[in-house]
């Protein structure tokens, strides 16, 4: 597909209604804690009020004997043995020897009312034996810090390193240090971002059930039922497909409900309390403390540039720890940081390092936004040492179709350059700025994803068509799937029912993560319709008696492909689907795969900002996202990621932050202390869509969840500077920390 | 502990039910009526998940107990719409694609419904301030402040 072929579609690119519109603004809309069951008990864990604590006994008895209490459960029921990742989820799950942060499971209970067990798990003894902890990420990396598991270093790390350090990275090209003797300026900074929460306004939910016979049944909030069925069975020793997992309409997500948190313990209750169904709902300090937040980054940079901007060589330190088990997204980060420029000489090291924190789950682009917040942060200062235009620098060093990215791959079709170009020619970039104010202006990038893909479509008796998806709808893919459906199809958008469907319907799906429901299950809806019209192009052939290859599909009905073929009036879907019983049975398409072409999508933000000299409080005055959208399907839910994105980086960049105390136990595990931007602290979120098409997508998809978390907190810290001169390099930046940047730059 | 018998109105319906006296309104909305509508997001007051108003008045329903609605008048989400006609508020929150995941909408749709029937032509700023009680994560709240803003202004309209 050309680049900038915009094709005239009938529907992709309208903004109907949603097909979940209704029943979310009546209510009626059923999400993880929505639904009861016959016989249902509820659950309740009891979590370590210690960072990191040797466990000596753990005494049930109690919440045992109290009545109305039906199963208790430690870890001494789950099955031993595992390995590898599974070991690490089973741990996360239900604690073993040792409690490796605050929060972490150590029992849980099931009773007849939600009082019962929460009094049960009062009822539990714990004997515990303190032991030092460590939290903060640059002092994990110490030599001598505490160590939080022995033996956990994976094959990447060298002799020698520091005990915490379980995975390390090393890669680059050329010549950095010929690099930096060919700049005129070399700067080198370091950075820090604190841990934040995806924030989903749903807490984590699920109804588990599970017999004696091993066959069970899970309701729950996921991004991805196959993943919940695969890891309760790995954790529980279950047998995947006798385990079936519906995934309820989700609340939220943004990476954090790919994985299992509390969903294996509703399955042990239930099957120890003789398989009735047992609900688990977090609280929201369940939620802050013991799901999986993002990691907290360390991170040096040095780069090298001409007096005229061309950036000549760069080198990325980062040092992650995403809690007590490996898989902070350090490698992510590196991948990403400086992924929008054409430098040839880079260098890129990393360290994944354990702390005593909860076990950090995906957020929005994973490490993408950190490592921009570096090397986005140091561009822009050495823009205004050098005098430069920060729009100019970023688009002479603007990666294009045919360059290898800064992690290795040569870059496909990609839209930076017109994102950059649309942006440099947006009205908010000459809006006048006054006292106390300042512009920043920042680039981000994600990868895209496809994953396994399982898709299946069917025609309706009165000629409408249900598509059966694996991927659950967090920001409106319903409606984009059913946009491409009926526009292969030639029908109506409102002829086509998208459904979510659990595990027992589909082959296996990758959750919806990596801004991929979109893409990928798009893209095999698509390939499924064109099986579908193949089959009625057949029918219709065969009723004519001509050949196959003579019919073609026009406007949602069969016609002869030209003169030759015959004289026959169109063959409807309707008429088709009608008759389907009579002329060979069920119509359908489906479509298996890890679809191929995924696009990569650059955007560009551009924030102005206020900041009060008196309280150090940073005001958005104005802000614009422009991204690469490949092509947007519902313009609408594109522009609510954008928004969606851009505030949740708004959030990590100036409040919100993971606050452990001396004691190692987190200090801000409710809303009113984990501060997330509300309506008051924003203006409108000005959104530009640029469309350059994927060509390894049939509508030229790319993929728009992630991107738009990335620029925010570079942007933000660029304008921070506009506006005051003060450059601040650890996030967030609060009107405490701005305050004294500002005393101290003025002593 | 023994249950309290609770009567009430919700949504112009007298309903019973017997309250744990440590419970919430919202788990007796939730697990007494099966009007799960209304959601829990915190629990503690600070994200308006939970809105519903009680004699007229605005409440997060997460802070009062069940038993303490014994003769109020409750509204809730499942009250807003006239049968199959949409308040126009839900109406516009589809229209402008004012949700996402729709977790908040339920409260956010309450929330907004009372600030537009004290001021039915409240400016951006004061619908941002009304609002603040109420997170949302997904939308970055553009989309819902221009869906009540369009409301407001076709309410007025009609009047
Ligand atoms: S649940 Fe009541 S305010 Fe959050
Ligand atoms: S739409 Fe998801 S929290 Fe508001």
């Amino acid at each position: 597909m050309p680049k900038d072929e915009i094709k005239d579609f009938r529907l992709v690119g309208t903004r109907p209604n949603r097909p979940d519109g209704l029943d979310k603004v009546t209510g009626r809309a059923r999400y993880g804690a929505d639904i009861t069951a016959p016989g249902m008990l509820w659950g309740a864990v009891l979590r370590s009020p210690h960072a990191h604590a040797k466990i000596l006994k753990i005494d049930t008895s109690k919440a045992e004997a109290l009545s109305g209490v039906k199963a208790v459960v430690t870890r001494a029921d789950f099955p031993t043995g595992l390995t590898g990742e599974d070991w690490n989820l089973q741990e996360n799950t239900m604690a073993g020897e040792k409690a490796l942060y605050d929060g972490h499971a150590i029992a849980a209970v099931a009773a007849t009312s939600s009082q019962i067990a929460q009094e049960a798990v009062r009822l539990i003894e714990v004997e515990y034996e303190v032991l030092p902890h460590v939290t903060d990420v640059d002092d994990a990396i110490k030599p001598d810090a505490p160590v939080i598991r022995e033996g956990a270093a994976d094959a990447t790390v060298p002799e020698g390193m520091p005990p915490n350090v379980v995975k390390y990275f090393e890669f680059g090209r050329g010549d950095v240090d010929a690099g930096f003797k060919d700049a005129d300026l070399v700067m080198e900074r370091t950075y820090k971002t604190e841990a934040t929460h995806q924030g989903y306004i749903e807490p984590h939910a699920c109804l588990g059930q599970l017999g004696a016979d091993g066959k069970g049944e899970m309701w729950v909030c996921t991004q991805g039922q196959w993943y919940i069925r695969q890891m309760c069975s790995a954790v529980l020793g279950l047998n995947a497909a006798q385990l079936r997992v519906t995934p309820s309409e989700i609340g939220g997500g943004f990476g954090g409900k790919t994985t299992i948190f509390m969903e294996p313990l509703s399955l042990a209750l239930s099957q120890k309390a003789g398989g009735r169904p047992v609900k688990i709902v977090m609280s929201r300090s369940e939620v802050l403390r013991a799901t999986g937040p993002t990691a907290s980054a360390s991170m040096d940079v040095k780069i090298g540039m001409t007096k005229d901007g061309k950036l000549t060589a760069a080198r990325a330190e980062f040092r992650m720890q995403g809690g007590a088990f490996p898989g902070a997204p350090v490698d992510m980060a590196l991948y990403c940081c400086l992924a929008p420029y054409k430098i040839d000489n880079v260098e890129h090291i990393g360290y994944d390092v354990l702390a005593n924190r909860p076990k950090c789950a995906a957020y929005r682009a994973p490490g993408s936004p950190m490592g921009a917040f570096a090397v986005e942060s140091l561009i822009d200062e050495m823009c205004r040492k050098l005098d430069l235009d920060p729009m100019d620098v970023r688009l002479k060093n603007a990666v294009r179709e045919g360059d290898q990215a800064s992690y290795g791959p040569t870059f496909g079709s990609i839209g930076l350059a017109e994102v950059l170009e649309a942006t440099a020619k947006h009205p908010n970039l000459s809006a006048p700025l006054g006292p106390n104010q300042g512009r920043g202006v920042a680039s981000g990038y994600w990868f895209n994803h496809s994953g396994e893909t399982s898709v299946s479509l069917a025609i309706s008796e009165d000629g409408n068509a249900q598509v059966s998806v694996g991927t659950p709808d967090i920001g409106g893919s319903r409606a984009s799937i059913a946009l491409m459906v009926a526009e292969t199809l030639g029908i109506a958008y409102e002829d086509v029912r998208v459904n979510v469907v659990e595990t027992g319907s589909l082959g296996v799906n990758e959750p919806t993560h990596g801004s991929r429901a979109t893409f990928a299950s798009g893209k095999a809806a698509t390939v499924a319709a064109r099986a579908a019209i193949k089959e009625m192009c057949r029918r219709a052939a065969n009723e004519w008696g001509i050949d196959e290859e003579a019919v073609e599909w026009v406007e949602g009905a069969a016609q002869p492909a030209g003169p030759n073929a015959g004289e026959f009036p169109p063959m409807s879907i309707k008429e088709i689907a009608k008759n389907m019983g009579k002329t060979g049975g069920p119509i359908s398409g489906h479509h298996e795969s890890v679809p191929e072409g995924v696009g990569a999508s650059f955007g560009c933000h551009v924030v102005d900002v206020e900041v009060d000299p008196e309280t150090g409080h940073t005001k958005i005055l104005r802000y614009l996202v422009v991204q690469d959208a490949g092509r947007a399907i519902h313009p609408s839910y594109v522009e609510g990621q954008y928004q969606g994105g851009a505030v949740q980086g708004i959030g990590w960049a100036l409040n919100e932050e993971y606050v452990y105390g001396d004691d190692g136990r987190l200090q801000n595990p409710i809303f009113l202390d984990y501060r997330m931007p509300v309506a008051s602290d924003l203006p409108m979120i000005d959104t530009q869509i640029v469309e350059v098409p994927n060509p390894g997508h049939p509508f030229g998809v790319r993929g728009v969840g992630e991107t738009g978390i990335t620029p925010p907190l570079p942007a933000i810290a660029n304008a921070i500077q506009g506006a005051t001169g003060v450059r601040m390099s650890h996030l967030p930046m609060t009107p405490t920390k701005v305050l004294a940047a500002l005393k101290a730059s003025q002593e | 502990m023994s249950k309290i018998h609770v009567t009430t109105v919700v949504n112009g319906d007298e309903v019973e039910f017997l309250a744990d006296p440590r419970e919430t309104l919202l788990d007796c909305l939730r697990d007494h009526l099966g009007l799960t509508g209304s959601k829990e997001g915190c629990g503690t007051g600070d994200c308006g998940a939970c809105s519903v108003t009680v004699d007229g008045v605005l409440i997060s329903s997460c802070l009062m107990l069940g038993v303490e609605a014994q003769g109020k008048k409750i509204e809730t989400i499942e009250g807003m719409a006239n049968g199959e006609e949409l308040h126009p508020l839900q109406r516009k929150f589809i229209e402008h694609a004012a949700l996402q995941c729709g977790f908040c909408t339920p409260g956010i749709l309450v929330a907004a419904k009372a600030l537009l029937e004290k001021n039915p032509d409240p400016t951006e700023t004061e619908v941002r301030y009304w609002l603040a009680g109420n997170l949302c994560r997904c939308t970055g709240y553009d989309k819902i402040i221009r869906a009540v803003m369009d409301a407001a202004s076709e309410m007025r309209g009609a009047a």
